[in-house]
């Protein structure tokens, strides 16, 4: 579904990502690790299409498509979705009116007819149920002045009503109490199927508890640097990235 | 600042001689040739080069006249959805053939109107136009809300301008709305030419004790007019005004808009959109004047700012000594969508009061970029979602106005012009 080859990007001349190699099939689910600021959320964003990255090399490809050639309205369309780690608050957007124009835009690009108010609102109640999310968030301008967890939840609610391929989760599991952490994995696993794969960044094991991984990788200073199964993210947990981070560099220096 | 070669432009339009007024026109020719035409130098134009302007496009001034409008063009003119009085006006001359719906309403020429009225509220001296307009307008209209009226449906005030070049075009208009009446006015001008002319427009209103009057106006001139407008309103005891101001178009146009909050308890709103594109530029000047204690004022500006266009914003509160308890807000903000718009934003604040609520903001900046990635990210194409936020940005203003059906009239021009109607 997703080949990422050799992918280096980098933002105001300053490389992030240096040589991603990645494959994602159907129906898998891959967990990113990796210490702050190894790049982790670059490597989301480049295949979001944010404009502010640039892509000096390399290639990613999607159900057969250039990806790097889409426009991100595109990419989400085609069915990339990004839950994004800083949900961003806009007021004056209301939520629900937003919701509408993305889910029939989405709609149309795959041949699908828009939904009217009401059938909008059917699926709409629907979703919520997944996420446990409050009817009143969402009579609010889009995320302002929502808690960490809401804004979060927000998130799963979108990609829910997206129905997108490829999930990709941006530490969806920070800031979330134990109880929204089992709420939004269950929504993500119950979204889960054989025809669509899920990318989750994250820091912590215990939502790999909740969402199992087929493959865990550790991406460090632009590179996924390890590759294992998720006895990896175990190990991770106990060891922390020390010695991953000792391999790299001294293999860098010798 | 006099600079008197200025006066050349106006030199034989003010030897035209006008019916009626002797007194007022003559006090507004004087205080004219007193202040001169505004130059850069002149602290209240320096961002408005409007008489550079005048002097550009028009060469010698003469007054516009009436001309005929039929009672299609008036349907057509009609916003969308608008219930309520029509009254027409040409050139500024008003016609009361066309007026729709207005057998309740108490108007008349304001020649009926005692003389003194005229420039007792938008007194000359304080602004070149204003005294223009006294020395030299024509017709006019005098409005006059009975006590305790109602007056449930709007009032629209509806002007068709069809100018050659050189031609002014000067309504003045006197609205007294009596002690405990409520109304709402709508303004709105469609233009028929293309060539240069100049509107010079002065709105008088006198809200009596608890009264509320409501003023809306869409400025949409033609792309060639230049247009100065000063409205002026005094505010007795626990009366309420609320103006809101769409400025869409224009070569050039400068607002004066001046309460004057004379009883206490009263309440003066002043909000206003600008989007602006093209070489179009929009001053919004305002002034507030809170004379007595327990008032209140609120202000809310926001422009949107595309190719070369400009923007000047000068939000005055004035708050006098004796007006304790006053509470006095501002806020402007601007976004720039070119590298060529400019904005000029001065909040000037003269408080000699000591125990009042002031506050005031002002900010410029762009289109929020990351916002827009987040919308495109969910598969909203790229010009909605700009429009999207541009009209989230821009739309608070709208919910000030309180005319449900005026409110989507000017929701729909605004998102027409935002590309966020889809
Ligand atoms: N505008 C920028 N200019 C320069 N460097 C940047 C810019 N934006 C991000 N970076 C750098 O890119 C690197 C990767 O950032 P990224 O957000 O991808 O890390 P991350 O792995 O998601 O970290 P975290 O676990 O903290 O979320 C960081 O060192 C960051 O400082
Ligand atoms: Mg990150």
């Amino acid at each position: 579904m997703l080949t990422i080859k050799n992918l280096h990007a980098s933002i105001e001349g300053t490389p992030i990502l240096r040589g991603i190699n990645l494959e994602v099939k159907a129906g898998e689910v891959h967990a990113i690790m990796g210490p702050n600021g190894s790049g982790k959320s670059t490597l989301a964003s480049v295949l979001a299409g944010r404009e502010e990255y640039e892509v000096t090399e390399g290639e990613v490809s999607f159900k057969g498509k250039d990806l790097l050639d889409l426009a991100p309205e595109d990419r989400a369309r085609e069915g990339v979705f990004l839950a994004f780690q800083y949900p961003v608050e806009i007021p004056g957007v209301s939520s629900t009116n937003f919701l509408r124009t993305a889910v029939n835009q989405v709609r149309e690009y795959r041949g699908l007819e828009a939904l009217d108010a009401v059938k909008f609102l059917t699926m709409m109640k629907e979703k919520m149920k997944l996420v446990e999310i409050d009817q009143k968030l969402l009579s609010r301008s889009l995320n302002e002045g929502f808690s960490g967890g809401e804004k979060k939840r927000n998130e799963i609610f979108q990609m829910a009503m997206l129905e997108p391929t490829l999930s990709i989760l941006d530490e969806t599991d920070s800031g979330l109490d134990i109880d929204a952490l089992r709420i939004v994995s269950n929504g993500v696993n119950q979204l889960k199927s054989k025809d669509n794969a899920t990318i989750v960044v994250t820091h912590y094991q215990r939502l790999l508890d909740y969402i199992v991984p087929d493959y865990v990788h550790v991406l460090y200073k632009g590179k996924i640097v390890k590759s294992g199964t998720k006895e990896l993210a175990l190990e991770l947990e106990e060891k922390g990235y020390d010695w991953i981070k000792e391999a790299v560099d001294s293999e860098a220096t010798v | 600042m006099s600079t008197l070669t200025k006066q050349n432009l106006f030199e034989g339009f003010l030897e035209t001689s006008f019916a009626g007024f002797e007194r007022a026109r003559e006090e507004g020719k004087a205080s004219f040739l007193k202040q001169g035409l505004p130059t850069l130098k002149s602290e209240e134009y320096k961002f408005t080069a409007i008489t550079k302007k005048l002097e550009q496009s028009i060469t010698s001034f003469q007054s516009a006249q009436p001309f005929a409008v039929s009672q299609e063009e008036v349907k057509a003119g009609i916003p969308t959805g608008f219930e309520g009085t029509v009254l027409v006006f040409a050139n500024g001359h008003f016609i009361p053939e066309l007026a729709i719906d207005a057998a309740e309403l108490t108007f008349s020429e304001l020649s009926e109107k005692p003389e003194t009225a005229v420039g007792s509220i938008a007194r000359a001296d304080k602004d070149p136009f204003a005294a223009l307009n006294q020395s030299s307008f024509y017709g006019g209209i005098f409005i006059q809300i009975p006590k305790k009226a109602v007056v449930v449906k709007p009032i629209l005030l509806l002007s068709f301008n069809k100018a050659n070049e050189g031609q002014l075009i000067q309504p003045r208009v006197w609205i007294e709305a009596g002690d405990f009446s409520e109304v709402t006015f709508i303004t709105h001008t469609i233009n028929k030419s293309e060539t240069p002319y100049f509107v010079n427009k002065v709105v008088e209103i006198k809200g009596g004790v608890n009264s509320q009057i409501r003023y809306y106006r869409v400025q949409n001139e033609g792309k060639n007019a230049i247009e100065a407008s000063t409205l002026e309103t005094n505010l007795l005891q626990d009366s309420r005004f609320t103006s809101v101001n769409i400025s869409l178009s224009g070569e050039m146009v400068r607002n004066n808009l001046n309460l004057n909050l004379l009883g206490s308890n009263s309440e003066g709103n002043m909000y206003g959109i600008y989007l602006l594109n093209g070489k179009t530029h929009v001053d919004n000047h305002t002034n507030v004047d809170h004379t007595i204690p327990h008032a209140e004022s609120n202000e809310l500006y926001k422009g949107i700012l595309a190719d070369q266009s400009r923007g000047v914003f000068n939000g005055k509160i004035f708050v006098r000594q004796d007006a304790q308890k006053t509470n006095a807000f501002q806020q402007n903000n601007n976004i720039l969508l070119s590298e060529d718009a400019i904005v000029n934003t001065k909040p000037q604040l003269e408080i000699w009061a000591d125990d009042v609520k002031c506050s005031h903001g002002c900010t410029t900046g762009q289109l929020d970029e990351e916002a827009l990635f987040y919308l495109q990210a969910r598969g909203i194409d790229k010009t909605q979602a700009k429009g999207l936020l541009l009209f989230a940005f821009a739309g608070e203003v709208l919910e000030h106005i309180h005319d449900e059906s005026f409110k989507n009239y000017c929701t729909d021009l605004v998102q027409e012009r935002l590309g966020s109607k889809f």
